[in-house]
């Protein structure tokens, strides 16, 4: 037997898809956002407690998830919109949706809300969706769903209130589950990706997340006073394809939330890692309000051509078992 | 045996759930941007054939079932035993109760081969080739002249089973029967 050298994508794909990646730089070029590129190994890195980073330790340095800490001290440096559309990686199980190191389009648009980042968001689907198929005359129209509705919708409760036994006894019934110590955003999570995702429409974004999920979003009272998370996903096909935040300004706030991470850590048991000081030291001189997304290039691609698996849009993915 | 953990989960690795030996069909990994992994995966269990989903939170682990698929020839049965020999020529004999036979039971011919699933060396399945042939033992009077169109009878074979086959078939014949749906494919002698 020969060692299989050849891609894993049809090299009409690879063809497609620098059409695609074409088309998304235009996209920008045309509303004056400027392209950068930040580098993918950084002394620091993301705290989430569910982002695995792989280490260098010869550079005692990180490759990077995600360029939001880059980005956004350029931003405080007064770089105005920006996006980047580069490689990060995440160290997670390979499958049909991810592979360990692959391509994300991340922008920042100063002085837009998140809804106005979601019109723009559709705006590129739509750009990227025609350059796939030039016969598509119908623009995809991307529903929006808040959070609540969803679980109001298919579980009659509200995901900002609902108690963790209440989850527990949802999943119990919904699934046949084998998971320890599940708190309740897992279960919200759980809940939301293995029944809800399934049903979702075709192209829809879902709103105003838990607290719990913020991130690197902020809070605000939604209009029945609960507080939320101002932060979106992007679904294609049932499919997550990009995370869009009303950004967090505030470095004492930010500064909690990372504390917050790797006290979890600790706590679990989980790699330490350091606070990335630099940004909050921009945070400190002051980042312009903005809103930003991160948007998983070879998820959009397959969802424009119709493959199913991200080893049909990459040339060589990392091996699954 | 050995442990396996979510990350090793993989079509046709078998474990051991809820003390009974099962397949893993699939395993999907599913997890959020921002949260906890989970494992969806489909098993069938190997005792009683049942499929379904079961869900796992990234990093539990399942025993390893000690299971072992072989082809052997059947021998005879004694009404409670049914004897089957390896094709290894060790002419080991190993007997399945009713309990692994259930399907398997209507397909039965002797010096046929079939797949028998050995758990701890213990048989707990017995599964008939796609296609078997087989005598009609009973079936009513063929019809003269019919030889294509038209429509079904029942036919009993020799084995047991209960087919529908065209109008034209008789008793003698060896019919041509894929198990997994019971449906005639065609008739072999005359």
């Amino acid at each position: 037997m020969t060692t299989d050298w050849r891609p894993s994508a049809a090299l009409e794909t690879l063809q497609q898809r620098a059409v695609l990646l074409a088309a998304m730089r235009e996209f920008f070029a045309k509303r004056g956002v400027l392209e950068v590129d930040t580098p993918t190994l950084m002394p620091t890195t993301a705290t989430d407690i569910y982002i695995d980073s792989y280490r260098v330790d010869s550079a005692a340095s990180f490759l990077q998830t995600s360029p939001e800490f880059a980005l956004k001290r350029l931003l405080a440096a007064g770089s105005g919109s920006i996006y980047q559309l580069g490689k990060v990686f995440r160290r997670e199980a390979p499958s049909k949706r991810h592979n360990h190191e692959f391509t994300l389009c991340e922008w920042y648009r100063i002085g837009m809300n998140l809804e106005q980042l979601m019109d723009e968001v559709e705006a590129l689907v739509q750009t990227v969706f025609a350059a796939a198929d030039s016969q598509r005359t119908a623009a995809i129209k991307i529903e929006r769903l808040s959070y609540r509705a969803l679980f109001e919708t298919y579980f009659a409760i509200d995901p900002h209130r609902v108690s963790l036994d209440k989850l527990s006894a949802l999943a119990e019934q919904s699934l046949d589950l084998v998971a320890a110590n599940l708190s309740r955003t897992d279960y919200l999570q759980l809940l939301l990706s293995h029944c809800i995702e399934p049903n979702l429409p075709e192209a829809c974004f879902i709103f105003d997340y838990p607290v719990e999920q913020a991130a690197l979003a902020r809070l605000e009272n939604d209009e029945r006073g609960q507080p939320v998370a101002r932060r979106f996903e992007l679904f294609l096909g049932g499919m997550e394809v990009a995370n869009g935040y009303f950004e967090l300004l505030d470095e004492a706030e930010q500064r909690a939330r990372f504390d917050a991470d790797i006290a979890e850590r600790a706590r679990r048991g989980f790699d330490h890692v350091p606070i990335d000081e630099a940004l909050l030291a921009a945070l400190a001189a002051g980042m312009p309000e903005c809103s930003g997304v991160a948007l998983g290039v070879d998820r959009l691609v397959m969802a424009a051509l119709g493959i199913d698996d991200i080893a049909g849009v990459i040339a060589f993915p990392q091996p699954r078992p | 045996m050995a442990t396996f953990s979510t990350s090793e989960f993989k079509s046709g690795l078998k474990v051991l759930i809820d003390g009974e030996p099962c397949s893993i069909l699939e395993n999907e990994v599913v997890k959020p941007g921002k949260g906890q992994a989970f494992n969806r995966v489909r098993m069938r269990n190997l005792k009683n054939g049942r499929v379904w989903e079961r869900t796992y939170k990234s990093g539990e682990s399942l025993e390893g079932a000690d299971v072992m698929e072989t082809d052997m020839q059947y021998l005879y049965t004694d009404g409670e035993f049914w004897h089957f020999m390896k094709t290894d020529g060790s002419f080991e004999q190993i007997a399945a109760d009713e309990s692994a036979i259930t399907d398997a039971k209507i397909w039965l011919k002797e010096e046929d081969i079939y797949t028998i699933v050995l758990w701890n060396e213990a048989p707990i399945s017995v599964t008939p080739q796609n296609f078997v042939e087989l005598e009609v033992v009973d079936t009513d009077p063929g019809l003269k002249g019919d030889t294509a169109q038209g429509g079904t009878k029942p036919a009993t074979l020799s084995s047991g089973a209960v087919v529908k086959v065209p109008l034209f078939v008789t008793i003698g014949d060896v019919l041509r029967v894929d198990t997994r749906t019971s449906e005639y494919q065609n008739r072999v002698t005359k």
